[in-house]
């Protein structure tokens, strides 16, 4: 199965951490992706520009409204997320336990709903 | 449809066989809804057929290989199911269902169903969900007796069984016994819905009757499995041994009108003796298994110590009170450290006791806590402070749901009314 981690963290409290906080978060991130590459585990990931860089679109009556910001105000922002191939939800949250923002934030873990062909 | 022998045959085995066909069924077919199907399929086809071929030598296999015919032909029949899940899943359970050996043997049987109560108490279900799938899918109950044990309507109970099935079937939740370390992690979340099923059962929280006594045999029932299934578990062992020397006491519990009848006040010659040596036992066995100490286990030795004491004076309270002090280690609660007041107003006197509840509620925990305040009451009528206790006793009447517990603490309001003035 595929599995969606999705990482949810504070963009604040992320946004006032130390230049050497960031170095070592990053440093993490960076093994736990090569880990779960070489375990066959990975399919993708990205991590996202912060909300305020969001822009939300509805469609109303065939009217399209643009408008700042999210689509809802949160404690915790979606920050980034992994796609991996997963066993079981056992094996996929054991992968999402190990993701350095699970440490901070939460992870929330969505099997991929594959569309029918 | 005549009740002739062979009836009989099938109901019999059915009492004896039908939790393990189902979870090996679900262990092959992958899917809650398809297995139960296949089950009540295979048992209408050994109705039909045991009449002329004769109950063959191993029923448990034939009705396993039926049922598991039943599911591939229904798989194979249903084209809207099969363009659902089409994917491996349905491939791998039709490949899994086809290659059932004739006999698999008794312990390949004890796996799967320490599967299934894995899987329907798994911490991605909610707590809700782990109680109504473990009733309904691990002891075989109706749903319409787990939605009245919860006190919902079975319209209810069958939305949240579909939805926690569903759950199980989109997130991807395994059918699988846990590896060692999450193995230790799972089995406790396992016993809590166990205990949990015991406790609503023992202590319903709302309404009129006291005891369910439906809930505390299939709770027990369940500790017997999981006991059968994973041998020499010291928290399985002491959850049982728990279980049983409570559910001992039950018949003394409750007078012929529904109301409670204290511990001190039982009549000990009602116990259920049987159930006692069972318990008393089990906590032997669990108190010296090499490993850590079970939290079930000290609550079992101190209900051993209860059930020992063939009168109330003989209750060996200091034990009791060392009992208490070694679970407040291993699991701080307010309840236990409640519990430790009573048992060292036993040793010590209502005044100590009164100063530790005071304590609790000083550091505001349980302060709604009913039995707290019935507690105190008592501590204070001991200490000659009727007024006080009154009080007491109010506060816990206003915050008591179960009737018969009420109407006990009415009583004793009216005992201390009745009272001369002054006193």
């Amino acid at each position: 199965m595929q599995y969606l981690l999705l990482i949810y963290s504070n963009e604040a409290e992320m946004a006032a951490r130390t230049a050497s906080a960031v170095a070592s978060m990053t440093a993490e991130y960076t093994e736990f992706t090569k880990g779960i590459i070489q375990a066959g585990h990975f399919k993708a990931a990205d991590r996202l520009r912060p909300t305020s860089a969001a822009t939300t679109v509805r469609v109303r009556n065939g009217q399209v409204a643009v408008t700042d910001g999210p689509f809802a105000e949160t404690r915790e922002q979606l920050g980034g997320y992994y796609q991996v191939e997963a066993k079981n939800l056992d094996e996929a949250t054991a992968i999402a336990a190990r993701i350095p923002g699970a440490k901070y934030g939460s992870i929330e873990v969505r099997p991929i709903w594959p569309v029918e062909a | 449809m005549s009740v002739g022998p062979i009836d009989r045959v099938v109901d019999e085995v059915f009492r004896r066989e039908a939790g393990r066909v189902l979870a090996t069924l679900i262990r092959l077919l992958g899917d809650f809804d398809l297995a139960e199907e296949a089950r009540q399929e295979a048992f209408t086809a050994a109705i039909e057929q045991w009449e002329s071929t004769g109950v063959p030598a191993n029923p448990r296999a034939w009705l396993i290989k039926a049922g598991r015919n039943k599911a591939v032909d229904r798989i194979r029949r249903d084209v809207v199911f099969r363009t659902k899940i089409i994917d491996c899943e349905t491939a791998s359970a039709e490949a899994d269902a086809a290659a059932v050996p004739e006999d698999e043997d008794d312990s390949t049987f004890g796996d799967d169903r320490l599967r299934l109560i894995f899987t329907c108490c798994h911490p991605a279900l909610s707590a809700e969900a782990h109680v109504a799938l473990t009733l309904r899918e691990v002891c075989g109950l109706t749903t319409q007796a787990v939605a009245r044990a919860f006190l919902v309507s079975e319209e209810t109970m069958a939305q949240r069984l579909v939805r926690a099935k569903k759950k199980i079937r989109d997130a991807g939740i395994p059918y699988e016994t846990p590896e060692p370390p999450l193995f230790n992690q799972r089995i406790h979340g396992v016993l809590a819905v166990v205990y949990g099923v015991f406790t609503e059962g023992y202590a319903v929280t709302t309404g009129t009757r006291l005891v369910d006594a439906e809930l505390c045999a299939e709770a027990i029932r369940l500790g017997r499995l999981l006991d059968e299934l994973l041998p020499v578990n010291p928290a399985v062992m002491g959850l049982l041994a728990l279980m049983l020397l409570h559910d001992a006491r039950r018949p003394a519990r409750v007078s012929q009108d529904g109301d409670v009848i204290l511990l001190e006040d039982q009549d000990r010659t009602l116990w259920d003796q049987a159930k006692i040596a069972e318990g008393l036992a089990l906590v032997d066995r669990a108190l010296s298994t090499p490993g850590p100490l079970s939290p079930y286990a000290v609550q079992a030795a101190i209900a051993a110590l209860h059930v020992r004491a063939r009168k109330k004076e003989d209750t060996d309270w200091p034990q009791i009170v060392g009992l208490y002090e070694v679970l407040l280690r291993l699991q701080p609660s307010p309840v236990i450290e409640l519990n430790h007041a009573v048992a060292v107003s036993m040793v010590d006197g209502a005044a100590r006791a009164l100063d530790l509840v005071d304590s609790l509620t000083a550091r505001g925990q349980v302060s709604d806590y009913h039995l707290l305040h019935a507690a105190r009451g008592r501590f204070l009528q001991q200490l000659g402070r009727p007024r006080e206790a009154r009080e007491a006793y109010r506060s816990a009447l206003a915050l008591a749901t179960l009737e018969p517990e009420r109407r006990l603490l009415k009583a004793l309001i009216e005992g201390i009314d009745g009272l001369p003035a002054g006193v």
